[in-house]
């Protein structure tokens, strides 16, 4: 008896997989500063049509192949054509090194839940030094959040040589996230399929309450202001200005990449979960509705994180006042309650004429205090998600509450993708018909996130840090790009667009629009093009790679450069990935030739 | 004479609070800050009232059980509120040590702060640090409870699933291999086409293929 492909029960499972692992921290932590970068109201306009002209044609693709091959990404290359199987193992060695990092900032999501049920929580407060009459310095010289961040998390060590040993405590959350995923996806579609009910709509009902909770706030309206103009110009700039970030080449190169890296094509992931529908899916629809819901997504994060963000910059400003009004109040020795925000500089003025002596030894403490500068220290990344938007939770009231929140959505955003990550490794690995006859699927699937489990303690280490940075910036864009573009020349030219055209009308009983064809054929492939060469001048000329490391004594971060051992490593990710396509097709060649070489008749 | 006595007196204080002084310590009030509409006036009856507390303060000190209310001095008391202090032994011609008047002050601190509704930060002994509250730490870090009682859920939701998984693979092999005892006793009947199990092939006896039945009927009748 044949056993047969297991399917997702409805394709509303089908939608929601899709969506779980489109939405995933990028949306949360990457767009909010890309659309600060380039001037929110217009970062909207590339952004959406690179939606329209590269994320959707894109996206239908991979759906299309997957459904129609109906086998994971090694199987469905290796069938449009025999010398593109490397495109299908490139794809899986990317999703295995994403595998690897990604689960780490699940591990880190998991530490910051479970410390959110104290009172006080303990980003909010710096630990007492040794006889207990301040606090530690390093936490003096930066801020709780960060302290907590830096040395109760990471432990990090100062640069990426002193790999330090590895932590437990991460250690323990890591091996829990691990878990975590592997109940998901123990029994294939079968778990997997019930579990994106949650990964998919529960993280919307956070941000909608976030929504609510962030717009409520005091001070959000100052960072929704900020959102909508370009760094750099004056706040709340006419339309003029905002036209002029539309010829700004960078904003359109960061939303076309912005596009490519959120839907997460390439991996092989889509491929493995389209490879599971009933054929007769309607994937143009999924994959339209997919792609719009990721960008909404994108969008309304940002608006909440801007909310947040001017929370956050006007506390700090305000403190910064504060600070500067007790600094004066003690120095002259004026009435507790004299001075306030608004009569400040009139007073300053009034003491500088009338204390000029004492004034001028006060003055170099005073800082200047602007409302910009701490909206400007927008970030991305790691640093928004557990230091930002921590410092912004402390001052919120009934804290934990919020903490608890905003941890369980990162949780199930990042697990939604991990998801859509092991399907990619699983699935071309339970379609081999080699391993599924000695192993069941449990066996692989444990087997998988064992061996991810074990070589993600190195992220764990003091140093970890570093290397997990080293992971993000370069083990997926350019081998993805690449393998997108040997994707779309394949179905177009090798496997020809004509006959693929008519296997979806006979799979799925609908013509293809002369829209997707144009894009497949010609718009995506240069769009693609043109981002490598724009990444491949961008690696070249800036020279030496450098990283930020943290200085527990300055209590800030500064830059540094790669040493060699670990530029060598960044090689190798990327090498690993990329030389898989031509090895592939190497490889077929030469199986080929000794094949014909064995047949070929005796003279 | 009196008066001579008098001025005397308060030149003597006088020299032995000042800012600035040996063993003077600046104290700055907050009160405003702290109380904000509820905040009280500072004057004669509060000044009396701190240096009872810095009194109460210093009898705590052994050989030091003696100082009276009249041996605090305070001076140059500004709109701020901040002022300067002193402490005079009975004799008062000297001022006691800093480090007597420190110590008493740190042991204390929390009454003084409470007599007057201020917390550290807004009654501020200047040179005199506080002692911080020490976090409560719970024997067992509170994290742990809860990672551990995740751990053990999600452990056991794993070990039931893999379970129930390997139950269900016994259950399938099992069943072909009941399907083919029982196609071992067809076997000695008729013969097997396919694995289709011979219950329906064997109604009527001999070699009967239903497919063919009904092929009679395709051919119109004469």
């Amino acid at each position: 008896m044949e056993k047969t492909r297991p399917l997702w029960a409805t394709p509303l499972q089908f939608v929601f997989a899709c969506i779980s692992y489109a939405v995933g921290l990028g949306n949360v932590w990457r767009f909010p500063y890309l659309c600060q970068m380039y001037g929110g109201g217009s970062f909207l306009v590339p952004y959406i049509i690179m939606l329209v002209v590269e994320g959707m044609p894109l996206l239908y693709l991979e759906l299309a192949v997957g459904q129609r091959m109906r086998q994971g990404s090694i199987g469905a290359w290796r069938t449009v054509s025999p010398y593109l199987s490397g495109v299908g193992v490139a794809s899986v060695v990317v999703s295995f090194f994403l595998c690897m990092y990604y689960n780490v900032v699940n591990a880190w999501a998991f530490w910051y839940l479970f410390h959110s049920f104290q009172d006080p929580l303990p980003w909010s407060v710096c630990p007492l030094n040794g006889n207990r009459t301040g606090y530690i310095e390093e936490c003096e010289k930066a801020s709780s959040t960060q302290y907590f961040w830096y040395r109760k998390t990471l432990n990090i060590s100062p640069s990426i040589q002193e790999s330090g040993a590895v932590q437990w405590e991460p250690a323990l959350c890591l091996i829990l996230a691990w878990l975590v995923v592997y109940l998901c996806i123990l029994r294939g579609t079968e778990s997997t399929g019930r579990v994106v009910y949650f990964t998919a709509l529960l993280p919307y009902c956070v941000l909608i309450i976030y929504l609510v909770r962030g717009l409520t706030l005091h001070g959000a309206t100052n960072g929704l202001a900020y959102m909508f103009t370009p760094k750099g110009s004056p706040m709340l700039s006419p339309l003029a200005f905002q036209m002029e970030q539309l010829a700004n080449p960078k904003a359109w190169i960061n939303a076309a990449t912005q596009i490519f890296f959120s839907l997460g094509l390439g991996f092989g992931s889509l491929i493995a979960f389209a490879s599971y529908n009933e054929p007769s899916n309607n994937c143009q629809k999924h994959a339209i509705i997919v792609s719009i819901i990721n960008s909404s997504t994108s969008i309304f994060a940002s608006i909440v994180t801007f909310s947040i963000y001017g929370f956050k910059a006007t506390f700090n400003y305000e403190s910064c006042l504060n600070k500067v009004i007790l600094l004066l109040t003690n120095s002259f020795d004026l009435e507790d309650g004299f001075l306030t925000a608004n009569n400040l500089e009139q007073v300053k003025d009034y003491l500088a004429s009338a204390y000029p002596s004492k004034y001028s030894e006060v003055f170099p403490q005073i800082k200047n205090c602007s409302l910009e500068t701490e909206l400007e220290t927008a970030v991305q990344g790691t640093g928004l998600a557990f230091i930002v938007y921590t410092e912004a939770i402390k001052n919120m009231e009934v804290s934990q509450l919020w903490s608890v929140l905003y941890f369980f959505m990162l949780l199930l955003l990042g697990i939604g993708s991990m998801l859509g990550n092991t399907a990619a490794i699983l699935t071309p690995l339970t379609d081999s018909k080699v391993i599924s006859s000695y192993l069941p699927k449990e066996a692989i699937s444990g087997l998988v996130c064992l061996a991810n489990c074990a070589i993600g303690m190195l992220f764990t280490m003091e140093a970890g840090s570093y290397w997990f940075d080293i992971f993000n910036d370069y083990a997926a864009t350019l081998s993805l790009l690449l393998i997108v573009l040997a994707e779309t020349v394949a179905v177009c030219y090798l496997y020809g667009l004509s006959r693929f055209e008519s296997d979806l009308k006979a799979m799925t009983g609908r013509a293809l629009n002369w829209y997707w064809k144009a894009m497949w054929g010609g718009v995506s492939p240069l769009l693609i093009i043109s981002l490598f060469i724009f990444y491949l001048s961008d690696y070249i000329s800036t020279g030496t790679l450098r990283y930020q490391a943290w200085d527990a004594a300055q209590g800030q971060l500064v830059t540094k450069d790669y040493p060699p051992h670990a530029l060598a490593v960044i090689g190798l990710l990327v090498a690993a990935s990329t030389m898989c396509i031509p090895l592939g097709a190497l490889g077929t060649l030469i199986t080929r030739r000794l094949k014909r070489g064995d047949t070929a008749p005796v003279a | 004479m009196l008066w001579l006595l008098f001025f005397l007196v308060t030149a003597i204080h006088a020299d032995l609070c000042r800012p600035d002084a040996e063993n003077a310590f600046k104290v700055r009030l907050s009160i405003r800050t702290a109380l904000g509409d509820k905040a009280y006036a500072w004057d004669a009856n509060e000044e009396y009232l701190f240096k009872a507390m810095v009194a109460f303060s210093m009898r705590k000190v052994p050989n030091r059980e003696t100082t009276e209310i009249s041996h605090v001095l305070l001076c140059n008391v500004t709109q701020r509120v901040s002022f300067w202090f002193v402490v005079t032994d009975p004799s008062r011609n000297h001022t006691l040590p800093a480090v007597e008047v420190q110590s008493a002050i740190r042991m204390n601190r929390n009454r003084i702060n409470n007599a007057f509704f201020l917390n550290d930060q807004t009654l501020e002994f200047l040179r005199i640090p506080s002692t911080l509250a020490p976090p409560t730490d719970p024997s067992v870090p509170i994290w742990i409870i809860i990672f551990g009682v995740i751990f053990c859920i999600v452990l056991v939701a794993t070990m039931l699933l893999i379970i129930s998984g390997i139950r269900q693979h016994r259950r399938k092999n099992k069943g072909p291999s009941e399907m083919e005892d029982s196609e071992d006793k067809c076997e000695n009947v008729i013969t097997i086409e396919n694995g289709i199990p011979c219950d329906p092939l064997d109604m009527k006896g001999g070699h009967i293929n239903d497919a063919f039945v009904t092929e009679d009927e395709r051919l119109t009748p004469l």
